[in-house]
């Protein structure tokens, strides 16, 4: 059982019989007043965005998944394929499914595919997932702009801002639960 | 170990941090007001239904300096400001930081009104003084902060930006949702805004308007949405506040909440505080808004989850 206080950004809650996944979590407290919570959750089945506001004491029943360590073998369109290495059974998630996962799913990781009963319907990343930057801008040195960092793509496509001192070619960390940049992988 | 880049970074924004409170020091310096320091660790915490005190070894952090601040206007201190660390349990958000930084003063020659000028004519000192020119962008707005400042009652806020009336809002039980849902986000889009007259069960600590003893003599200041000070002309009827102070108590003992001890101190010098106004303004938010930073990690060198 989770209490109001415990949601964060990520956790994985029952409402109305559905798994949902806390997706912005706002904590609000007019002067004086009590502390209210508001909550972002997408559906983990289908989707649908709800927007939720809780006063402290409120309870919640933890979405209880199954999880199968799969690998990612491609995308086709907006479906995204995984197998089973021991089994080799494939399965199927959609983009909508994998939410900001996707940013990190390079060909053969090793993820952990969440099952709803039987229905596979999102996956968990490791924390940090290290990943090549294909495109960024090069460090003009004497750079007076004063602008401490920079766009950078990487394999997956994802961009995300890098300090200024990161090449093309060159291998970042990105921690998978802010999708920030973390640190330089050296080597 | 790497160097900490993200802490490398927040340089600029604790520069500007840093400048500001010179200036907000200089402003109370030209005003004769005098810088004072009081405990952080005290043994009874003004009794507040929805402000929870952390406790320390048998005492507890403050979460304002208040009390000991309004025992010095009773020991004739006429124009008092501190700068320092509050504490409030479970408060973790873009806008709030358990322990934070609180700016609070106090005149004895004012009434809420006024302050309400001194409020203005400190932001936009400060301001200037770091080189905004009459404006600050926040929240993708332009805000101009040329005065005089809007001021809205809350009675006119419900009625303008939300279904409710204030009286129906109070039966429903729904006064916090509607002002954070509501009301909050049009307030100080344009310019700042004064948002004054609260119910009176909402200002345990405000004097009530002598013509209307429902209405409590508060008010907040919201810059961009963002609120960034609360004020009272100050309750100075010692039975009167006792008698609010265990109303308070008896409403954390049904939210099943501490209750800390009584200030008695404070009540029995109570009676010799003479006329005055005060306000806490939340010193991280006002460096936020004049450095556009849409989050409070932004504007402090180390927070909790960074120790």
């Amino acid at each position: 059982m989770y209490t109001v206080a415990d949601l964060r950004k990520g956790l994985k809650i029952i409402l109305d019989g559905d798994p949902y996944i806390v997706i912005a979590f706002d904590f609000a407290k007019p002067g004086k007043g009590q502390a209210l919570y508001r909550t972002k959750m997408r559906n983990m089945i289908n989707g649908t965005i709800l927007d939720r506001t809780y006063r402290s004491g409120e309870t919640f029943d933890p979405a209880s998944l199954d999880e199968r360590t799969m690998q990612y073998l491609y995308k086709e369109d907006n479906a995204y394929h995984f197998m089973d290495n021991r089994n080799y059974e494939q399965i199927v998630i959609s983009e909508d499914g994998l939410g900001d996962t996707k940013n990190y799913l390079i060909d053969n990781l090793q993820v952990d595919v969440l099952l709803f009963g039987e229905k596979a319907i999102g996956v968990n990343v490791p924390n940090f997932v290290n990943l090549r930057v294909i495109k960024t801008d090069p460090w003009a040195k004497g750079d007076t702009s004063g602008s401490d960092s920079k766009p950078a793509t990487v394999e997956t496509g994802y961009v995300l801002r890098v300090p200024p001192f990161i090449e093309e070619g060159e291998l970042i960390t990105i921690d998978t639960r802010t999708g920030e940049y973390s640190t330089m992988v050296k080597g | 170990m790497t160097l900490n880049w993200g802490l490398a970074r927040k340089r600029d924004a604790l520069t500007k941090r840093a400048r500001i409170i010179d200036q907000i020091r200089r402003f109370f310096s030209e005003e004769g007001y005098l810088e004072v320091e009081t405990p952080f660790r005290i043994p009874a915490p003004a009794p507040e239904s929805h402000i929870d005190p952390l406790p320390s070894v048998a005492w507890f952090l403050h979460t304002s300096p208040e009390i000991c601040m309004k025992r010095l206007l009773a020991a004739g201190y006429g124009r008092v400001f501190q700068i320092c660390h509050c504490w409030r349990a479970e408060e973790r958000g873009k806008f709030h930081l358990p322990e934070f930084t609180m700016l609070e003063w106090y005149r004895t020659d004012l009434d809420y009104f006024g302050l309400m000028e001194e409020c203005e004519a400190l932001i936009r000192f400060v301001a200037a003084a770091i080189g905004l020119n009459g404006k600050v962008a926040y929240g993708g707005r332009e805000i101009s902060l040329i005065g005089p400042w809007e001021r809205i009652t809350v009675t006119e806020a419900f009625a303008r930006y939300t279904p409710y009336s204030l009286a129906e809002a109070l039966r429903r039980d729904i006064f916090d949702e509607l002002m954070v849902h509501d009301i909050e986000p049009h307030l100080g889009k344009a310019g700042p805004v004064f948002i004054h007259d609260y119910p009176a069960s909402r200002g345990a600590l405000a004097r009530l308007k002598p013509d209307d003893p429902n209405v409590a003599e508060r008010f907040e200041l919201y810059i961009g949405g963002v609120e960034l000070a609360n004020a009272f002309t100050e309750l100075t009827d010692a039975s009167e506040q006792r008698s609010r102070f265990q109303h308070e108590q008896e409403e954390r003992k049904s939210l099943g909440k501490t209750v800390c001890p009584m200030p008695d101190k404070f009540l029995e010098e109570l009676a010799h505080m003479p006329a005055a106004a005060g306000i806490a303004l939340g010193l991280d938010r006002l460096v936020m808004i004049l450095l556009q930073a849409s989050s409070i990690d932004e504007v402090v060198a180390f927070t909790p989850e960074e120790l």
